[in-house]
């Protein structure tokens, strides 16, 4: 009960700006030697690992792409869980949370675009084919610019973080798209292999590297996130702490 | 309700000729169709479902931005929302957009046979390509509400709006121009497309108002 109540006293703790700062302050040094640890043993593994008997080294190119297109989709969730944070709870870090989120995954859908046009041209045979999937990762791509588009252009942050939420919220029925398109349609971009009923369909000697990899780039995603959500937190202070010393100087002028 | 409906209709006709621009916009889109990739009348027959259908959609997105912004300068969209406890604002947000779309958008689906002439279709492909813009463009503008709404606070939110609203009409685009196919082709079914073109129209019919009623209420605090 009591253990509970603390848990989410400690919640709260972290929705006041500066404990986050110190918070991170503690954990970013961690997370990014873990980061880099993680990324190193797994990008070691990669190499190590053998060549697909079909596919020969171009396998290689999955243990990036499918860690990437994951990520997309998992930042666009994490910024939809903002947005609600943002509308119903008015939590103060949601917005700066959502807003540093945007620019990370657009990114990251743009590495998993680009991946899998360089995987796909000795696979298929062509850069890019407009099927299901690659068609609503494109969408998702457009929508992480739009939002990013959004933000950008109001500079009050009390405003722009509601309708940020609000489009971000309504975009969100992409991402269901996004994950079962490749069972609803016929798509040249294969099923799920990973997380499936009856197991995964890779060999253990290369899906080992690809879920090393996998929890690599999730670490680095939080990494640049709460790095960019320090930034974020830093640049409003510069905004504020701007406004009152012109208020000041005004002020002095006057009474001078 | 009715009486918001009708007001936005005739408020619509007047202001300005914007049915108007909105036709010859779709026009000039279509006209320009054919010096784009030469006057073959077969390979045009065979695109024109798909020009109509973006052509339909570019000319909806010119006039969405004018959803909100005229009641917002006149200050009565204030009104409409402060009337929230007696009316619900998503209603009223539905009934508006109702009304954008018959006043500017009904035109162009109207509109559509006489171009797809122009285009060298056939008339069963003529036909299902109105009847899938008419099924279809009402999500257009009712998605389009999401993002006048929550672009009503900037100066110049126009293009803002079309640029974050296209990504979302995509899926309204792919089974349109699919159900207009499936009606001329024969192995590509029709009715399926069709139906699922009809379902994103009655969900976003939910999703669209709710989401530009929330909208507005935050940006009018």
């Amino acid at each position: 009960m009591s253990d509970a109540a603390s848990k989410a006293g400690r919640w709260v703790d972290l929705a006041n700006p500066t404990r986050f700062i110190n918070f991170a302050g503690i954990v970013l040094p961690w997370l990014v030697g873990i980061t880099l640890l993680v990324l190193a043993a797994g990008l070691w593994m990669s190499f190590q690992a053998p060549d697909d008997y079909q596919q020969g080294s171009t396998v290689k190119i999955m243990f990036i792409h499918v860690p990437f297109a994951w990520l997309s989709m998992m930042c666009y969730t994490v910024m939809s869980i903002s947005a609600i944070g943002t509308l119903v709870w008015r939590h103060p870090l949601a917005d700066v949370s959502a807003k540093a989120a945007a620019p990370i995954g657009a990114a990251f859908t743009a590495l998993a675009l680009i991946t899998g046009s360089l995987w796909g041209k000795p696979m298929w045979g062509t850069w890019w084919v407009w099927d299901a999937r690659l068609t609503s990762v494109f969408v998702l791509f457009l929508m992480y610019l739009g939002i990013i588009a959004l933000t950008r252009a109001m500079d009050d942050p009390a405003k722009s973080s509601k309708a940020t939420a609000i489009l971000t919220l309504v975009g969100f029925i992409n991402i269901p798209i996004i994950k079962f398109s490749v069972d609803w349609w016929n798509t040249l971009h294969q099923p799920a292999s990973v997380i499936r009923m009856g197991g995964p369909t890779i060999h253990p000697s290369l899906l080992w590297p690809l879920l090393v990899m996998a929890v690599g780039f999730t670490l680095l995603f939080f990494t640049l996130h709460i790095m960019a959500m320090r930034n974020e937190i830093w640049r409003r202070r510069v905004v504020a702490m701007r406004r009152i010393a012109a208020r000041s100087a005004e002020r002095r002028g006057v009474s001078s | 309700m009715l009486a918001l409906f009708l007001r936005d209709t005739r408020l619509g006709l007047r202001a300005g000729g914007g049915v108007l621009i909105g036709i010859l916009f779709f026009l000039a889109v279509i006209a320009v169709v054919p010096f784009g990739v030469g006057p073959d009348l077969k390979l045009l027959a065979r695109i024109g479902p798909a020009m109509l259908w973006i052509g339909a959609l570019l000319a909806t997105l010119l006039g969405l931005d004018r959803l909100f912004q005229a009641d917002r300068d006149d200050g009565s969209l204030d009104l409409l929302i402060m009337a929230s406890d007696r009316h619900m604002l998503a209603l009223t947000v539905l009934v508006k957009c109702l009304a954008h779309w018959s006043t500017c958008v009904l035109p162009l689906v109207i509109a559509s046979p006489l171009l797809g002439l122009f285009m060298n279709m056939e008339p069963a492909a003529i036909g299902a390509t109105t009847l899938t813009l008419f099924v279809g463009t009402p999500a257009i503008t009712l998605i389009g509400a999401v993002g006048a709404a929550v672009a009503v606070a900037l100066p110049r939110g126009g293009l803002l709006v079309s640029v974050i609203i296209l990504p979302l009409t995509i899926p309204v685009l792919i089974f349109g121009v699919s159900a207009a196919y499936g009606a001329v082709e024969d192995p590509a079914p029709f009715v399926a497309p069709f139906l699922i073109l009809v379902a994103i129209t009655l969900f976003f019919a939910v999703i669209g108002p709710l989401a530009a009623a929330a909208a507005l209420k935050s940006s009018a605090d």
